[in-house]
């Protein structure tokens, strides 16, 4: 451009220019009055909302969960007042420094805090880990003055669970715990996420959570953005859980408990009138109590090196060989089929079936041998004889009347029932045609017989009474009228006078007998073998504690005016001499407690005290001798659950096929020890149900 | 001005433009206000400071209004070169020091040089222009050496690194550029050029913080728990306000702390919480009379080329601060440090707007007496 420019020219461009620049700075003007316009007026609704929810936060206030009682109203489970520490991993900041001041101030162990660590690595987004239950109300006040400087830590007053039995009502109840991400998925409720609140994991715990749940009260308060609540706008209540009522009696379940000891056994205790369980108990058992925070290392490997394995429910998902515990059903069968009790068999050790021996577990014999005889010396052959005349069907329908491979209408998911074989159901379940040896090991509880501790207890119960007795545990059931059982009262009199003869006369049991002057009990032995002779040197009573034999008891008291069932079951316990004392200590307890409670007092003395100051006991051991370095849970929650839970419904362990007669295991009574084992049976059937 | 008072008031005070300075003087006071609010009723440890660095720096501005043209322009390149000096200084402490620093410690006050450089680059461009023969307004001569002369500072600037304050040099520099009557087509090839060269900037130039900055920016609500929750919760305060804002003292968002920077670059949303869009209109007229009104009028009314360079720079300078913070805090632009003039607290913007206000005050006072001489 060749145009000379002049002063005048740039002043004129300066200007039009500075209108440009004006306008420019005019149209922004009106660009943020305009902006700010609309997001006052067009969009206010929303802000304001948006500007509420930051401002107040509700929280739900956990509701009461409701108590489980016994049938004296007596709690099993109950609630304490508890001052807890909570942590909610997304709102954490610097984990690692959050953790070591809050470890400094709660004085957490290092196994502690290594526990927390691990729930935490695990917990995903806004799910609540605990981080100290129970706590002093100095430590909470403590945490809750720091709480600005650590965010994502909520300290509050809550209510916990509490099983004043523990370890003795673990089977029974199950066990509350935090919901899970699973959980959640299931049921998308903010509850389930709030802190302290715990859901029915196990048991009836699970079965009835919506009935103990409650309602949930709700605080509404102005919370800082940091989390801080600046006041409390307002309160609703919770609505606590309603009770659930048991027909437990919750001393005799912890006595009951308390007395099966260190060992591994199961009880069932039964009111042969209504069917009330009044004892549910299998031991060893975990502590409910310390799985509603979670379990941690050193207490999962506390469970899982325990070869009792204690997260078994033995009652629901324990299967046994019920040994010669049977025999007073199978020998009603007798009667029915119009055996006269008094025809007898000459026992000389042995019976020859077809070409070969089968034993009678007094390898010297019992001589002639009637039906009382039968039942209360426990004689093998005396069954081997008749049930080959009566016939395998007879029997199996008698067992399956006494209850034997029934499934009860109780509240647990999984029950598994067992078996009780006959000629139908092995071509059914092998394709391979009944064998007589099949019919002599079923008489005499072994072989594919499998049953379980409750089934036991309702044979008892349906003996004594005479009734269909059904088993009930929830209070607020109705009683059903119980049927009478269908078979004369004379055939009743023999089993039951047989049974008598067991305790109180020449039987094999008569250490069983009652300290009670004018209460007499009537019961049956059983020894049932787990293994072939020859693999614990013949003796079922030594020898590697799996490889044992399992010993049981069933009985009713009083004889005259039968009110009480029991079955124990000792897993392992060498012979059935280990399970009759349990019984006769129940029993006594059940009608003199204090007398019960003298009986008890000396053994837990040589045992180490209660189950809970065992199970102390053991924890300090291992917290010593492992410390920090026990290996992490797997999933402790799923793990926890799966195994307690059992096997789905009517999953039968697999049964090995049996082709072989499976030898008596010998009663306790026996004068002389049993001989080697007889080259004829050289591998009796390992049981299955068995680890 | 009050015509009662004449007889009393003496010549100098009377001759001050009082109506700019009670316009700063009301909205300083607003500012006050909202951080005796912010404070939760306090006038420590804001509202009381905001005001005597206002009262503190409006005598500086009046000082600086006493300045002559020919001062000024003597004062131009020596006080550029000093400010460069002491951004190399901060440069080298701060890399000394292992660390970024913005200030120097000078004994009884921490001194930011880039923020002195921000009407020092106006002056110094104006100063250039103004030399410059109207004959080579068109040629490469009028373009590299200011080119030159704000290359260096918002280079030093941007390794601080203090973008805002970077882009609010850069803006008073290029609009005394632009009101000088360089060719037009050189802004419309600057703009494709950078329009070109933003997105490889973005890509290449631009810290981490910086970039997220600008994608948080872009979709704010992607970031609810980052840098986006400073722009949504700044909108959650305007927003909520309505027209008539919550009442004083009322504001959740401020008082609960979920608005960042409360006192200082959001100051505009927690007022608005609280005062609602009438507030905020205020707060816009306001600034529309002292800018818009006033410097522009400055500007247009300057005696010379000088002075009108220097006046509109000056002016688009203090604008700048208004028409970045606003839309920061409404979501209209990138989260940069950048506050809001005498509303936001904080020493150092108030001393720079107050030289920028000094500045025109005095280009005002030689339109009056220089433009007779003319």
């Amino acid at each position: 451009m060749p145009k000379h420019i002049t002063p005048a020219i740039l002043r004129n461009s300066f200007d039009r220019r500075s209108i440009i620049l004006g306008t420019l700075q005019g149209g922004i003007g009106v660009a943020l009055a305009t902006r700010l316009g609309y997001l006052a007026l067009f969009e206010n609704a929303r802000y304001q909302m948006m500007s509420e929810s930051n401002r107040v936060n509700l929280s739900l206030i956990p509701p009461r969960r409701g108590w489980i009682l016994d049938r004296n109203n007596q709690p099993i489970a109950s609630n304490r007042a508890d001052f807890r520490v909570d942590i909610i991993p997304d709102r954490l900041i610097d984990k690692d420094k959050t953790l070591d001041e809050l470890a400094h101030i709660l004085q957490l162990t290092p196994i502690d805090l290594q526990d927390i660590k691990d729930k935490l690595e695990k917990a995903r987004g806004f799910q609540p880990v605990a981080a100290g239950e129970h706590l002093s109300a100095d430590l909470y006040a403590a945490v809750s003055v720091r709480q600005p400087d650590l965010p994502g830590i909520i300290p509050q007053r809550s209510f916990s669970r509490f099983y004043p039995a523990g370890p003795c009502v673990g089977h029974l109840v199950g066990y509350v715990g935090a919901a899970n991400a699973e959980d959640y998925a299931k049921e998308h409720n903010p509850l389930l996420i709030t802190p302290g609140f715990k859901i029915g994991k196990d048991g009836l715990e699970k079965r009835y959570d919506a009935e103990l749940r409650g309602t949930p009260g709700a605080r509404r308060s102005e919370v800082t953005a940091g989390g801080k609540i600046v006041r409390d706008l307002d309160t609703r209540e919770d609505v606590p859980g309603k009770p659930i009522h048991l027909t437990i009696d919750a001393g005799l379940q912890e006595y009951a408990a308390r007395r099966i000891g260190t060992d591994s056994g199961a009880c069932v205790v039964m009111d042969v009138h209504t069917g009330d369980i009044l004892a549910f108990v299998s031991m060893p058992s975990f502590d409910p109590n310390s799985f509603t925070d979670g379990v941690g290392r050193l207490e999962w490997k506390m469970l899982a090196d325990d070869d009792h394995v204690p997260l078994r429910n033995k009652i629901l998902h324990g299967l046994f060989p019920p040994g010669s515990t049977v025999k007073p059903t199978v020998a009603l069968s007798f009667l029915e089929a119009g055996l006269d009790p008094n025809e007898s068999v000459n026992c000389n050790g042995g019976l020859q079936v077809g070409n070969r021996v089968f034993h009678c577990w007094q390898h010297h014999g019992h001589g002639p041998t009637n039906m009382y005889k039968g039942i209360y010396q426990s004689c093998d052959v005396y069954f081997y004889y008749f049930a080959q005349k009566i016939g395998m069907d007879n029997i199996a329908r008698m067992l399956h009347r006494m209850g034997y491979g029934g499934k009860f209408d109780l509240p647990f998911p999984n029950q598994s029932f067992g078996t009780v074989p006959d000629p139908a159901w092995k071509e059914k379940k092998y394709k391979k045609p009944w064998a007589i040896y099949d019919t002599v090991n079923a008489t005499i509880g072994q072989g594919y017989m499998l049953v379980n501790p409750l089934q036991q207890a309702v044979a008892a119960s349906r003996i004594a009474s005479g009734n269909i007795v059904f088993p009930r545990l929830m209070a607020n059931d109705p009683i059903r009228a119980h049927e009478p059982f269908g078979v004369p009262k004379e055939h009743l009199d023999v089993i039951r006078s047989g049974m008598f003869e067991v305790v109180n006369g020449r039987g094999s049991a008569h250490e069983a007998r009652l300290p009670f002057p004018n209460i007499q009990m009537a019961g049956k032995t059983g020894t049932a073998q787990v293994v072939g002779l020859n693999m614990n040197g013949g003796n079922g009573k030594i020898g590697a504690w799996k490889h044992r034999d399992h010993g049981h008891f069933i009985c009713f008291a009083p004889f005259d005016n039968p009110k009480y069932a029991c079955a124990v079951l000792m897993e392992h316990g060498g012979s059935s001499h280990a399970a009759f004392p349990v019984a006769r200590d129940i029993m006594t307890y059940l009608f003199d407690k204090q007398k019960g409670m003298d009986v008890l007092a000396p053994l837990e003395k040589g045992w180490g005290g209660t189950p809970q100051e065992r199970m102390a006991a053991k924890y300090r051991s291992y917290a010593a001798q492992y410390g920090v370095s026990a290996p992490q849970v797997d999933n402790s929650d799923e793990a926890v659950e799966s195994a307690v839970a059992g096997p789905a419904d009517n999953a039968q362990p697999p049964q090995p096929i049996q082709s072989e007669a499976a030898s008596p295991a010998p009663e306790p009574v026996a004068e002389a020890p049993a001989a080697p084992a007889p080259a004829a049976s050289p591998a009796a059937p390992k049981p299955a149900g068995q680890p | 001005m009050s015509s009662s008072s004449r007889s009393i008031i003496p010549e100098p005070l009377r001759r001050l433009p009082w109506a700019v300075l009670s316009a700063l003087g009301a909205l300083t006071i607003f500012g006050s206000t909202v951080l005796y609010s912010a404070a939760g009723g306090r006038l420590g440890p804001w509202a009381l400071i905001h005001f005597i660095h206002f009262v503190v720096f409006a005598g500086l501005a009046i000082l600086v209004s006493r300045l002559s043209r020919d001062r000024l322009r003597q004062a131009a390149y020596p006080v550029y070169t000093l400010l460069v000096v002491l951004l190399v200084m901060v440069e080298a402490v701060g890399k000394i020091g292992g660390g970024s620093q913005r200030w120097l410690n000078i004994g009884f006050m921490n001194l930011q040089p880039s923020e002195l450089m921000k009407p020092a680059i106006v002056l110094v461009m104006a100063h250039f222009y103004a030399n410059l023969p109207p004959s080579m307004i068109r040629t490469w001569r009028a373009l590299l050496p200011p080119g030159m002369l704000l290359a260096v500072p918002a280079a030093l600037v941007i390794l601080q690194p203090d973008l805002g304050t970077a882009l609010a040099i850069c803006f008073g520099a290029v609009v005394v550029i632009f009101m000088s009557g360089v060719p037009v087509w050189w802004f419309v090839g600057g703009g494709l050029a950078g329009a070109i060269i933003a997105p490889l900037a973005f890509f290449f130039a631009l810290h981490d913080y910086q970039r997220k900055r600008v994608m948080v920016f872009m979709d704010p609500e992607s970031d609810m728990l980052g840098s986006g929750y400073h722009i949504t919760q700044s909108k959650i305060a305007i927003g909520s306000g309505g027209f008539f804002g919550k009442g004083f003292g009322n504001g959740s968002q401020s008082h609960l702390e979920y608005l960042p920077e409360k006192h200082t670059d959001f100051i505009f949303a927690t007022m608005s919480e609280e005062w609602g869009m009438m507030g905020g209109l205020f707060v816009l007229f306001i600034f529309f009379v002292v800018l818009f009104r006033w410097g522009m009028g400055v500007a247009r009314r300057a005696p010379d080329r000088f002075s009108q360079l220097l006046a509109a720079g000056m002016t688009a300078t203090m604008f700048f601060y208004v028409a970045i913070n606003m839309m920061m805090v409404m979501g209209l632009a990138p989260v940069v440090g950048i506050p809001l003039p005498f509303m936001s607290h904080g020493g150092s913007s108030m001393m720079t707007n107050m030289l920028c206000v000094g500045v025109l005050m005095a280009i005002e006072k030689w339109s009056r007496v220089g433009g007779s001489l003319n």
